[in-house]
């Protein structure tokens, strides 16, 4: 387990740069204790009662926003979700306008999802209600990241080690549009961890060594040689204008993680997915599928425990005056 | 105002700095019926209005040949008149305004217009620039004989490159028939596609999607191969990438007709200052990394880089308030022009006589247009200034509509007291 002591003074989560250790901790000790009133027979508890959470999503996401509903659910707040489709955004309003209607409307957190890098931040500067970034557009979506460590924490023992200094994690695909390689990048390195990027150069970040502090490869064989958590990233249709690479034979011919590359990595390596998986594009079914090497569903349940610990902080943390 | 009309000004005991003549002393400047009559020693005549310019420093007015005016079609954010007020605010007595109006100035219909509105005004020369292609849609050559006879005094398709090769030849080709200026904004709309703000660390950072320095730089190097060609009067806008730089002093040192303008934000500010997603850092082109704001710098400091223009970009609030890659691009920058330009004297990389001429002669020559000198039996378009003088820009003291710095809350030296246009005093620090 990560341990630091314990730090949480922050009115918003709005990504992994700039938290520190003993931030993440905090918070992964904090998902951690949570975690087993998910086991229960009866799943809720009156922490965050007559607390108000917004989920504020302008991107589809059921997996995230469906964690973050039950998280405030679980923990008795009042959860509400508004969604573009659904709402005045489809009419012309602003992100602002749309956000300060909900704020007079004096909810404890508001979630937001939204497709612009820097959303979440300009949301935070301009208003007073605390913000959790569940993603924005391809810069930071820092509860995944949150969620993948508890994970990878957890199978610390599998992997025969203490901590996270020194280990080697590939993130491999598309990290150019990715905000989970970005928080993911971040939050390793402060943990100690090195990180590889692995993909083809169109979709790789810009001088991504410097911005990042991680090693870039676009062989994946050589990208994942060695390494002990394997992190593949979704392929990101929806965010491409075209043209990064010529077909999808020939992306999983070169990028994609089959059984056999997958023998690159350390004999013991875990594979991890944020989800939703393209199968056959970036993962081959049978090393998804497979029990003794894939965690993407313990990722999943993490999930909801990290999301409670966030709401739970951030409540908590906060007086109103 | 009745000082406003007084037929004879001396301006009493200044610095007196006119790149045109290479003078720099201490005299008075003497204006008679909005000309300059006399500069040296002058006792003032019975009746004359005097300005006492004691320990300030007088100069020609400053020439902006990159401003947008926003009229016709845009009016929410800003109008020729109100244009007009922040220019004479920062001492900017004539400005070059851009034809990305709606209509756009491809017609001699809409010169005048914006003439017209200008005089109304009355407080700036206003020297419209006409559109290189109809529409500024980058295909058919606009009527740039008829333009220019309507008072047109360049063309440019400014707000778009014009990106096809052939276009861009006949526009030089033909341009020559008329001795006329081609202004091209630089910008591979293939490279820059999608991007928002300088690539880089910056950009791999915030997660925005960026755009390459080699966007200006590939259509810099290929105008030049067609000026080469063309013989043609070439300049490059708001130039913001070292290369392009590099390519514009090769080219001069040629012997072609290749010029080009730096904006005060990309020789002060670099692409560090988007990290928080202000809309008011984001600009087309972006702000840069420091090798290319030090290879700004080198330009002016070499005279590569032979004028300072400020992209004048109004925008209404709405614009800029909303997620970083929604916004408009374009930030005001007439009030901070003249502050941020003392500063290149301040760090040692030009004169004052050399920086004033980026402001003055050097952008009116490139132009071909009166002003930009204190010669006698020249037009009386003079700014006073005190060029220590600290202050805080504030948005909300700003002049005009719009109030889109990136130089908020940012402390700057040098202030305008006086701007004198035709010997009439626009503006005067405090009122």
């Amino acid at each position: 387990m990560i341990s630091g002591h314990s730090t949480w003074n922050r009115k918003h989560l709005l990504g992994m740069e700039g938290l520190s250790r003993d931030e993440i901790s905090t918070l992964l000790e904090t998902a951690a204790s949570i975690r087993e009133i998910n086991r229960r027979e009866i799943k809720k508890v009156p922490t965050l009662r007559g607390r108000t959470v917004i989920n504020l999503f302008y991107e589809n996401s059921t997996r995230t926003r469906t964690s973050f509903e039950l998280a405030g659910k679980r923990m008795s707040a009042d959860v509400i979700n508004v969604s573009v489709a659904t709402s005045s955004v489809a009419k012309g309003e602003t992100l602002y306008d749309t956000m300060a209607n909900l704020e007079a409307m004096n909810p404890d957190v508001v979630v937001v999802r939204h497709p612009q890098s820097g959303a979440n931040e300009f949301l935070a500067q301009h208003l007073d209600t605390a913000i959790v970034n569940a993603g924005d557009g391809r810069h930071e979506h820092p509860t995944q990241a949150l969620l993948d460590i508890l994970t990878i924490d957890d199978n610390l023992p599998r992997l025969g080690r203490d901590n996270f200094e020194g280990m080697e994690v590939a993130i491999c695909g598309d990290s150019l549009h990715s905000r989970v390689a970005r928080s993911n990048a971040i939050a390793l390195k402060t943990l100690g961890a090195k990180v590889r990027f692995v993909g083809p150069p169109t979709l790789m970040p810009t001088r991504a060594e410097e911005a990042f502090g991680v090693k870039v490869y676009h062989d994946m064989d050589e990208g994942l040689d060695g390494v002990q958590v394997v992190m593949m990233l979704r392929l990101q249709r929806e965010r491409m204008s075209g043209g990064f690479f010529p077909s999808i034979r020939e992306y999983f011919e070169f990028w994609g993680l089959s059984r056999s590359r997958l023998a690159k990595a350390a004999p013991e390596a875990i594979v991890m997915h944020p989800g939703p998986m393209n199968r056959g594009v970036e993962i081959a079914s049978d090393v998804a599928d497979d029990p003794d090497r894939a965690v993407i569903l313990e990722q999943v349940a993490n999930g909801l425990a990290v999301r409670m610990a966030i709401l739970y902080r951030l409540c908590a943390g906060r007086r109103k005056d | 105002m009745e000082e406003n009309e007084a037929p004879v000004t001396l301006i009493k005991g200044g610095r007196v700095v006119d790149p045109a003549a290479s003078f720099d002393a201490t005299a008075d400047l003497l204006i008679v019926d909005g000309v300059i009559r006399e500069v040296g020693r002058v006792d003032p005549p019975a009746g004359c209005r005097v300005i006492d310019a004691d320990g300030l420093t007088v100069a020609p007015g400053l020439v902006d040949m990159h401003v947008h005016f926003r009229e016709p079609g845009f009016e929410y954010k800003e109008t020729i008149a109100g244009g007009s007020q922040a220019a004479a605010a920062g001492g900017v007595t004539s400005v070059a305004a851009m034809p990305n109006t709606a209509p756009a100035n491809d017609d001699p219909s809409v010169t005048g217009y914006m003439l017209q509105k200008a005089r109304a005004a009355g407080l700036v020369n206003l020297y419209p620039i006409g559109a290189i292609t109809k529409g500024l849609k980058g295909k058919e050559l606009a009527e740039m004989g008829l333009q220019q006879q309507a008072g047109c005094v360049a063309f440019s398709d400014d707000g778009y490159v014009v990106m096809d090769s052939g276009v861009m030849r006949r526009a030089m080709e033909y341009s020559r028939a008329f001795g006329a200026l081609i202004i091209q904004h630089a910008e591979d709309s293939g490279l820059s596609c999608g991007g928002c703000m300088n690539e880089g660390v910056h950009s791999s950072r915030l997660g925005l999607p960026g755009i390459p320095v080699e966007s200006e730089e590939v259509i810099v190097d290929r105008d030049i191969r067609l000026a080469e060609l063309t013989g043609g009067r070439y300049h490059v806008a708001h130039i913001s990438a070292a290369g392009a730089v590099a390519a514009v002093a090769a080219a001069r040192k040629k012997g072609l007709q290749v010029s080009c303008e730096a904006a005060p934000h990309h020789f002060t500010l670099t692409d560090e200052a988007v990290v928080g997603y202000d809309a008011n850092y984001k600009m087309s082109p972006p702000l840069r990394s420091g090798i290319d704001r030090n290879a700004i710098l080198e330009g002016l400091a070499r005279g590569d880089i032979t004028a300072i223009a400020t992209d004048h970009a109004p925008h209404e609030r709405d614009s800029k308030q909303v997620e970083f890659c929604r916004a408009a691009n374009g930030v005001v920058g007439l009030e901070t022009l003249l502050p941020l330009s003392l500063d290149l004297v301040r760090e040692g990389v030009l004169g004052l006589m050399e920086t004033l001429a980026c402001l003055t002669c050097n952008p009116a020559q490139l132009l071909g247009i009166d002003g930009g000198t204190l010669g006698v039996g020249a037009r009386a378009d003079v700014v006073v200034f005190d060029p220590d003088e600290a202050w805080v820009v504030d948005p909300r003291r700003l002049h005009g509509t719009a109030r889109n710095t990136c130089f908020a809350g940012i402390k700057v030296r040098g202030r305008v007291k006086k701007s004198l246009l035709a010997g009439r005093i626009v503006h005067s620090d405090g009122r």
